[in-house]
């Protein structure tokens, strides 16, 4: 690893100047960066460690009904928080699916929305990597490609991003509430997301100094209570990243939908919200027929990026049964296997 | 430059100077402290052998860096025994085979402690399996792993009611 400088802010605006420096970044639990500074892959100069930055680590119910999640809140603490869980019980389920206890008791809010993608190319630092070094070229392409993104990518870059808990918050409207030189500002986690184009390096919309200090979901989406899900394909069903991954919510009244969110993930280099589907989704009956429906205009778009075709039809019917899980009804409790297509059975052994 | 932390380990205040920031807790117990019970297995988060109690929560030590826990309490495999009398985890694991090279067992134990006091498992098989893994056992002990886990839960919640009784 790389020798860094170790800067540790009493204060928020401390902590932007000090980051605002080039080559400087933020430390939060570090359960990202530090596998990345460890491999060479991020090589930073400076460490501006904001974990004992006071008041980042509450889960506040706003009197409008909608909620803020400080950045320095634990996935394990955001899912494990009651009132939380029931009221957005998808983006519970989504924590849930996503790594393993360990690391949610450190990983923070703010640090899962912007980790890195885990294109293997991306980790090797012998291989080109256009987004670990801008214009040295991609061999993901034409190499073991089989995860990469169907859906936004460019010639630049085929990688995706990895999270599960931003598929739902994409799919819920959540906003990002970010400190920076000038002051605060607010973003939609939709748009802090940028796909490749011709930087792949640039994840984000974030500027050099800039905090993500807090996201909020707004009181709107949890009418989706009721009807929420998070569905995961994993190459094992514990401990792994998606393959491809949905999150469906919906508002049925009489049998109905009044209002459809569908964000997928593992497809594209952002958590990628299917707006066309909920347009197809929006007035229709809550059965099999619209659900394909859906899943036809959510991959209208999508095309391989290498030896990933099987990624459509997968995420196709992973919006499928996603819509069919979320038309059952939220469960009392998240399964024992959370996100999984592999039915709890309660004592059963896995062969 | 040096920056100096204090750490409660095992019960014990240790005052700390470290003259580089890129210490991870788990070479501060290893390789400065002596308490080479922790072990590094993959170093990068992915096999839990390293699985500590920071302030009462199991993480990887591996990725957390000792100069960002300033003021933490922290509870290794060396710190769960009272003197000769085994940790009831400890115990159910050599009762129910939960291991055989025992390598990864320091963090099997720490991190079956932690699920323990997180309270989400009960004395559900699936939800120990799904709660356990990120624990890995290259022997494949984990059907002893899992039986052990629900000794240990079995026995603490006798405890539980013999007191509250």
């Amino acid at each position: 690893m790389k020798m860094f400088d170790y800067v540790k802010p009493a204060t928020l605006a401390e902590a932007v100047a000090a980051a605002a420096h080039p080559g400087a970044a933020y430390l939060a639990a570090g359960t990202n960066l530090l596998d990345l500074m460890k491999g060479g892959v991020s090589r930073p100069d400076r460490l501006v460690d904001v974990t004992h930055l006071p008041g980042l680590d509450r889960i506040e119910h706003l009197p409008d009904g909608g909620v803020r999640i400080g950045a320095l809140v634990s996935n394990a603490g955001l899912a494990h928080d009651t009132d939380f869980a029931k009221a957005y019980p998808a983006v519970a389920e989504a924590l849930l699916s996503g790594a393993s206890a360990q690391l949610r008791n450190a990983a923070t809010v703010g640090g899962n929305l912007l980790q890195r993608t885990r294109c293997a190319y991306f980790y090797d630092t012998a291989s080109r990597c256009n987004k670990r070094e801008a214009g040295s070229g991609c061999d993901a392409q034409g190499g073991e490609s089989r995860l990469h993104a169907v859906l936004g990518w460019s010639a630049n870059c085929i990688a995706t991003h990895p999270s599960d808990f931003c598929v739902p918050l994409v799919a819920l409207e959540a906003i990002v509430e970010i400190e920076g030189k000038n002051g605060r500002r607010e973003l939609p986690l939709d748009e802090v997301y940028r796909l490749p184009g011709d930087t792949p390096e640039r994840d984000h919309a974030l500027e050099p100094g800039d905090l993500i200090v807090a996201v909020r979901l707004p009181p709107a989406s949890r009418n989706f209570a009721a009807h929420a899900r998070y569905l995961k394909i994993r190459e094992r069903t514990s401990y792994a990243f998606a393959v491809v991954s949905a999150a469906a919510a919906l508002q049925i009244e009489n049998g109905r939908i009044a209002e459809a969110r569908l964000a997928l993930g593992g497809v594209a280099a952002k958590p990628w919200r299917a707006r066309a589907a909920e347009q197809v989704l929006k007035g229709v009956a809550a059965d099999a027929a619209s659900f394909r429906e859906a899943a036809q205009a959510a991959l209208a778009e999508a095309k391989p990026s290498g030896d990933n075709a099987f990624k459509i039809e997968l995420a196709r019917r992973v919006i499928v049964r996603a819509l069919s899980l979320a038309a059952t009804g939220t469960p009392e409790r998240i399964p024992a296997l959370p996100a999984s297509v592999f039915a709890s059975n309660s004592g059963a052994l896995h062969a | 430059m040096t920056h100096s932390i204090s750490l409660t380990v095992n019960g014990a205040r240790r005052e700390i100077e470290l003259n580089d920031p890129r210490v991870t807790l788990l070479d501060l117990l290893r390789e400065r402290l002596q308490l080479t019970g922790t072990k590094k297995g993959c170093d990068r988060g992915q096999c839990g052998a390293c699985t500590i109690l920071v302030d009462g929560k199991r993480i990887n030590s591996c990725l957390a860096l000792a100069i960002s826990h300033d003021g933490a309490e922290i509870v290794t495999i060396e710190g769960i025994a009272r003197g000769d009398q085994l940790h009831p985890v400890q115990a159910a694991f050599i009762a129910c085979d939960g291991f055989q090279c025992g390598f990864c067992t320091p963090g099997q134990i720490m991190s079956a402690i932690g699920l323990m006091c997180e309270g989400q498992a009960g004395a559900d098989p699936e939800r120990i399996r799904e709660g356990m893994s990120g624990n890995l056992c290259r022997c494949g002990a984990y059907a002893g792993i899992v039986d052990a886990v629900l000794e240990a839960q079995a026995s603490q919640t006798e405890a539980n009611r013999r007191r509250s009784a």
